[in-house]
This record gives structure tokens, sequence and C-alpha cells, in this order.
């Protein structure tokens, strides 16, 4: 009995009361979204798996234990961790969801091996990814912000750098072979998770930024110094990171413009200023078809003024629209 | 925070800038950082649209639910909604995240489908310096064609 007056009953969840509209908005985007591994045929990809080079399929698998941990940790420790800093209700069951599908993302990595690898190669993988100096370095560099008594805000700039920046150097690679006609199912399912990493940035983003603007002036630079500084440290390890596993397939300078892209989208998550110029980050054209098949060119200024395209179709529900 | 408008003052060649952003902001800053006259359509569907009298461009970040459907915001299509303003649509800029794969900006192409007006450009999030670069070009280079077809009253500075 003694101890009853210490537990906090949670109020119940209201949906038809939203404190703030984009709670909604994000689960409903995440629900939509929901999807499981076995909706993707992965043993499609047997034969291209085949085609592959030795070398290759080493970097692949471990390229993939990477973003294992990376999910586990976000899955176990990080979404967690963000829950008693939710400012609504709502944002705490978001959260829940975005805890789920990172589950969701790292069993699915169990998936693609059980279906184009021999388990003593997984088996393999797995122990370099606890014994790799970079990996580790990266999970630990998070997960010290992540630790009970941090500071909430600072533990929302490390969850959208894990979200939006520290995937890259391992997404590259299915979207290289991807634009490459290899292991092209492997990349549709890996294209599901980038699209649930994409909003889980951008809400995480958001209500960093909603939290952040209630701090005076002092505080708000403070911890943008907080940011970008955590930003270079974990660049240092990535830059690391890919060389030690993009050098051999002669990979790690456009793996690089890549991380610098997503740094940069990284930031703006987090309502701040890109840090790498264009003449660094300007990813090459076929990794982003890869990311965004079927909408390569959006420079349609550059053309004569008659050759402009008119919007091709896309699926619109008309009850909104007048004409 | 309603209107960005650093160099109003200013007859430019440049259609008017009429663009939508939600609490994120991504697309407010891209139009601050384009340093142009620019005109938000409001949030809250309570407060009244701007007024639109000039030709115009539109700048459009998408919200779709995953097959493709709500791309557009209510507001942007409310205000589209408008024949008066509709006729005066000269092209639009969609915006959105690559990550959404083929939904990528697909604001953009629904509304120009719709309204059947060029699709101009798609951007990221709050755009890259090479994005404002480029769509500032090509709204001056619109703005002198739009300005010797169409603009009779709004004369180009540039041109004697
Ligand atoms: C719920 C939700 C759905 C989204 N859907 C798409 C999409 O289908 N395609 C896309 O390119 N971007 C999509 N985005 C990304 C936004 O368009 C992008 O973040 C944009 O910069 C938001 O602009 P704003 O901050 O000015 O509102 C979505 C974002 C959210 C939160
Ligand atoms: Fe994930
Ligand atoms: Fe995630």
């Amino acid at each position: 009995m003694k101890d009853m007056t210490d537990i906090r009953i949670p109020r119940a969840i209201n949906w038809n009361r939203l404190e703030d509209d984009k709670d909604l908005e994000v689960w409903n985007r995440l629900t939509v979204n929901f999807w499981l591994p076995e909706k993707v045929p992965l043993s499609n990809d047997i034969p291209s798996w085949a085609t592959l080079k030795d070398f290759e399929k080493t970097l692949t698998i471990r390229v993939f234990t990477g973003l294992t941990l990376l999910d586990t940790i976000q899955n176990t420790v990080g979404a967690p961790s963000l829950m008693p800093d939710a400012v609504t209700p709502h944002e705490e069951a978001v959260l829940t969801n975005v805890a789920f599908m990172e589950a969701v993302h790292a069993r699915s990595y169990s998936s693609i091996f059980s279906t184009l690898c021999s388990t003593k190669e997984v088996d393999e993988a797995f122990r370099w990814s606890e014994e790799n100096p970079h990996l580790q370095a990266k999970a630990r560099a998070i997960l010290e912000t992540y630790a009970p008594g941090n500071d909430p805000l600072k533990r929302k700039i490390a969850s959208v750098f894990l979200e939006s920046f520290l995937f890259y150097s391992g997404f590259y690679l299915p979207m290289y072979w991807s634009s490459r006609a290899k292991l092209t199912n492997t990349a549709d399912l890996i294209r599901l998770i980038i699209r649930d990493e994409a909003v889980h940035g951008y809400y995480i983003g958001y209500k960093f930024q909603r939290g952040m603007e209630k701090l005076p002036e002092a505080e708000q630079q403070a911890l943008k110094d907080y940011a970008y500084s955590l930003l270079f440290e974990l660049y240092e390890i990535e830059n690391q990171y890919t060389e030690e596993l993009y050098d051999e397939i002669g990979l790690t300078e456009d793996v690089k413009t890549f991380l610098h892209y997503n740094a940069n989208k990284a930031l703006q998550n987090l309502g701040f200023e890109a840090l790498f110029p264009p003449e660094v980050s300007e990813v090459n054209a076929a990794i982003l078809a890869a990311l965004s098949p079927d909408s390569e060119n959006h420079d349609f200024f550059s053309g004569s003024g008659s050759s402009y395209v008119i919007g091709k179709a896309v699926a619109t529900e008309d009850e909104d629209w007048d004409f | 925070m309603s209107d960005v408008c650093p160099e109003a003052s200013l007859p430019t060649c440049f259609p008017d800038i009429v663009y939508y952003s939600s609490t994120s902001e991504n697309t407010l800053r891209f139009v601050e950082r384009l340093g142009l006259p620019a005109k938000r359509i409001p949030i809250s569907p309570k407060v009244t649209g701007p007024v639109i009298d000039r030709p115009f461009v539109l700048i459009c970040p998408t919200y779709a639910d995953g097959e493709g459907r709500g791309a557009v915001p209510k507001q942007v299509i409310r205000l589209l909604n408008d024949p008066d303003t509709r006729a005066l649509l000269r092209g639009v800029i969609g915006s959105g995240n690559r990550n959404f794969g083929t939904l990528f900006a697909s604001a953009g192409d629904v509304i120009a489908r719709k309204c059947n007006v060029p699709l101009l450009y798609k951007f990221e999030l709050a755009g890259f310096d090479n994005d404002i670069a480029r769509v500032r070009a090509g709204l001056e280079q619109m703005g002198r064609n739009l300005g010797l077809a169409q603009m009779g009253d709004a004369p180009c500075s540039t041109m004697a």
C-alpha cells in the first residue's frame, strides 16, 4: 500500500482532442506505411546474389549488420528514451509506433540474410560488427546522449542524427546495387525502411524545434553548437567506417558525398542550416534515381519554355477539388 | 511570419510567389532564402488567404498518405478552388523528401496535372544552395517571358 501514491496514472489518450496536429498527421502516415518483410519477394534476388563476387557479398552482409545494430539501438533504447520527454500523450503514442517499426527494420535484415546467405557468413558478419571499432564508436556516441538524466533536447538531436545521417553509409550500398539492376527486391525493402526513417527524422526534429523555441536565446545557441559538434564527431567516425568498408570496391568518395547530402538533410530536420556546400554534396544521378525511381530530373526551368513537363499521373482523391 | 517581402519595393521581372508551409516551416525557410516577395497561405482555415492579383508561381510541400492521396495540403486546394486565383497560376514548384521514393514532391505533379500548368522544379526540405540559385534564375527568366507576353501593366525593370 505504501508505494501507491508514487504511481503516476497517465491520462487516457483522447485522439479527438489534439494539442499538436502534427501528432495525428504523423500517426496517420506511419500507420498507413506499416509493412512487414514478408511483403517483399526477397527470394527473387537469389540469382542476382549469386552474381556478386565474394568480397561484394561480405561487404553487403557487413553493411546490413551495421544497419541492424542501429535499428536495434533505436528500437530498444532510442525511441523509448524519448517517451518520458513527450509533451503530448499523442507524441508518446507516435513514439511507440516508431519503436516498433525499428524492430521490424532490424528483423527484416535477418530475413534478407536467411534468404540469401549461409549461416556461417552471417555469423561471421555479426562477429565483425561486434568487433568493429568504428561501428562501436558511433553506437557509444549515440548511447551516451540517450542515457537517462541527459538533456531531452540533446537526446532528440542524437536521435535525428541516427535516423537521418548514420544509416546512410549503409543505405548507399543497396541503392548502388539497385542502380546496377542488382538485388532489386532487397532495394525495394530498403526503400520502405528509408521512407520510415524520413518520417522518424522529420518528427523527432520537429519536436526538437518545438522544444527549443521555448528556450532563451543563449540556450538555443548552446544547443545549436552542441548539434554541430556532435555531427562533426559522428562524421569523423563515419568517414573511417566508410573507408574501411568501401575502399576495396572503390566507392568511398561517392559514399562520402552521400554522407554530406544526408548530413545536410539531418540538420534541416532540426531546423538548422545545411553545412556541406553543393560541390561536395551533389549525389550522382544514378543513386538519386534509385532513391526516388521515375522522378530523376526536376529542373524544367533550364529547358526551353515549351519543353515543360505537365505533371504525370499520380493518384489523387477528387473530393476536395472543385474543378 | 506570414509574408516574406524583403525586396517588395523592387519592380522586378519575377512572378509573384505564393507558398504553403506547415508548422515544420521548411518551405518558409526556402522562400526566405530566395529573398523574393512571397505570400504565405495561412495554416489555419479560419484565417483568410492572401490576395492574389498578379501571375504567380506556387511552391507547395507534399503530405501524401503513402498511396499518393492527400499529397496537396487542404489549404492549397482551397486556394486553387477559386477560379480567379487559378487563372493566375503560371507554374508550380513541388517540395518534399526524396526518401518518399516515387511520391517525392508529388504535390507538384498533382497540381501541375489538375491545373494544367508546368511543373517547374522539385526540391527537398528547405532546399540547398544550388536549388535556391536555380529557382531564382528560373523565376527571373520566366518573369521576363511573362512580362513580354502578358504583363503589360507590370513592366520589367530590366527592359528599356
Ligand atoms: C505526414 C507526412 C507525409 C509526407 N509525405 C511526403 C510525400 O509523400 N512525398 C514527399 O516528397 N515528402 C513528403 N513529406 C515531407 C514533407 O513534404 C517535407 O518535409 C516538406 O519539407 C515539409 O514542408 P513544410 O515544413 O514547409 O510544411 C511528408 C511529411 C510528413 C510529415
Ligand atoms: Fe529504422
Ligand atoms: Fe527510425
